[in-house]
């Protein structure tokens, strides 16, 4: 059975960290299995974690009154997600439920700002990381937004 | 340039807007044969001509096979029409994907919408043997599931090769992907030395795919696209199409992204 150091150290998120880094990190990560439905996060509860999903995949929603969950975008295996556990309030903004049987790794993002705080380079070269995975996240929402694939492009006056 | 007259032998609704006729000439004769990738000139009379790249078998088949989606009078002209009814059909012309270079490569080819129909040709010429690759993921967007091309043949399709689809928007009962395309296509491993991408869906859509396998170090040469632009004469004589140096209906409207990207980044070219 793999240790946790090496389940973070095959996974690309974490590729070229530190071997002392790795270490310090998998104290802080624990393996995880939710069912269907099973809710992983949801909105605004305290958002002390995020994931590494090895395996299965999680639906990430958000409620919209009369109208129920909205699935604005699936994750799979490989995926990350959860950064609000970096910025107060510390809230998760909304929520993850899965979608099939998931296992994921879970890391304490109490005990990695505390980490981060003592070894500011860790957390710059975690901050990196993050901050290529949001703005991934934030091309993606873009250009679901442009709905490409639609019909009707947008009308000329519009654009710019 | 004088259109073959070629009846309707069957329509289907594929979803709102976009239908798949079954074309095929008058007294079972056959067609000219094509090669995937390539467009015929479908006319419907008193209206006008549009492009409609071939979705069908290269072989196999006796007629021809377009799907069309509705956007201007010749469309719409198209879509009224009904089994039996004749259209002027003039073509096959451009030209197609280079089939002829897939051979031992990883193949992946990635659709947007309505891009499936010019790659399905190239799929069926993959599923009959007519050329192999060593591996072959198939990467497929859509608006929502419903608007998603042939969906009774995709099943198919996933027990061949690799199958990824992807739309942006659906409710949970949609068992796949949400987010848009180059979500699985960013998250897959490619070799690169073998690599060979062949792209088309809108054009922002292939952009973002360029982006993602030049990101993965996918060669400029090993990516090509299929390009969509006003064509008229489909010969290269009228213009309607040119592209820098280019005539979409004559040179394309495949290309190879390395012969065509100084082109494909200028604004409202």
């Amino acid at each position: 059975m793999k240790g946790m150091a090496q389940l973070l150290r095959e996974h690309p998120f974490f590729s070229g960290l530190d071997e002392d880094y790795l270490e310090l990190l998998a104290g802080c990560g624990e393996n995880r299995i939710y069912n269907t439905g099973d809710y992983i996060a949801r909105e605004n509860d305290p958002a002390d974690h995020f994931f590494v999903i090895r395996d299965g995949q999680v639906a990430v929603e958000s409620y919209l009154p009369n109208y129920g969950a909205l699935c604005l975008q699936t994750l799979h295996k490989g995926d990350i997600f959860g950064w609000s556990w970096l910025f107060p309030p510390y809230l998760w903004t909304f929520d993850a439920r899965a979608m099939n049987e998931v296992h994921v790794i879970c890391l304490n993002g109490k005990c990695l700002r505390e980490k981060c705080k003592t070894d500011p380079k860790m957390g710059y070269e975690l901050m990196q990381r993050f901050a290529r995975i949001i703005t991934d996240r934030l091309h993606a929402t873009r250009m679901q937004l442009m709905d490409v694939y639609s019909p009707q492009p947008p009308p000329l006056e519009r654009s710019r | 340039m004088i259109p073959a007259l070629l009846r309707i032998d069957r329509r289907s609704e594929e979803y709102a807007g976009t239908f798949t006729l079954h074309l095929s000439a008058d007294d079972g004769g056959a067609l000219p044969e094509f090669m995937p990738g390539q467009f015929n000139m479908l006319y419907a009379f008193g209206t006008g001509e549009v492009a409609i790249s071939m979705s069908g078998s290269p072989t196999g088949d006796k007629g021809y096979v377009h799907t069309v989606r509705v956007h201007g009078l010749a469309t719409q002209a198209l879509g009224r029409l009904r089994e039996g009814e004749q259209i002027g059909v003039r073509g096959p012309f451009g030209q197609g994907w280079p089939l002829d270079q897939v051979e031992d490569r990883d193949l992946l080819i990635i659709a947007g919408g309505l891009g499936l129909a010019p790659l399905r040709p190239l799929i069926y010429s993959l599923l009959n043997g007519n050329w192999k690759a060593r591996r072959v993921r198939i990467f497929y967007g859509a608006r929502r599931p419903e608007e998603r091309l042939y969906r009774e043949e995709l099943p198919r399709w996933s027990e061949v090769f690799e199958l990824r689809q992807s739309v942006d928007h659906a409710d949970t009962a949609w068992p796949g992907h949400i987010g848009v395309i180059t979500g699985p296509l960013q998250m897959a491993e490619v070799d690169i030395q073998s690599a060979m991408a062949f792209i088309c869906g809108p054009e922002i859509m292939m952009r973002f795919c360029i982006q993602a396998l030049r990101s993965k170090g996918v060669a400029e040469s090993n990516i090509y696209l299929s390009m969509e632009r006003n064509m008229k004469c489909a010969i290269g004589h009228c213009g309607h199409c040119q592209w820098g140096p280019n005539f979409i209906c004559k040179d394309g409207p495949v290309f190879c992204y390395r012969d065509i990207q100084s082109w494909f980044q200028i604004r409202a070219l």
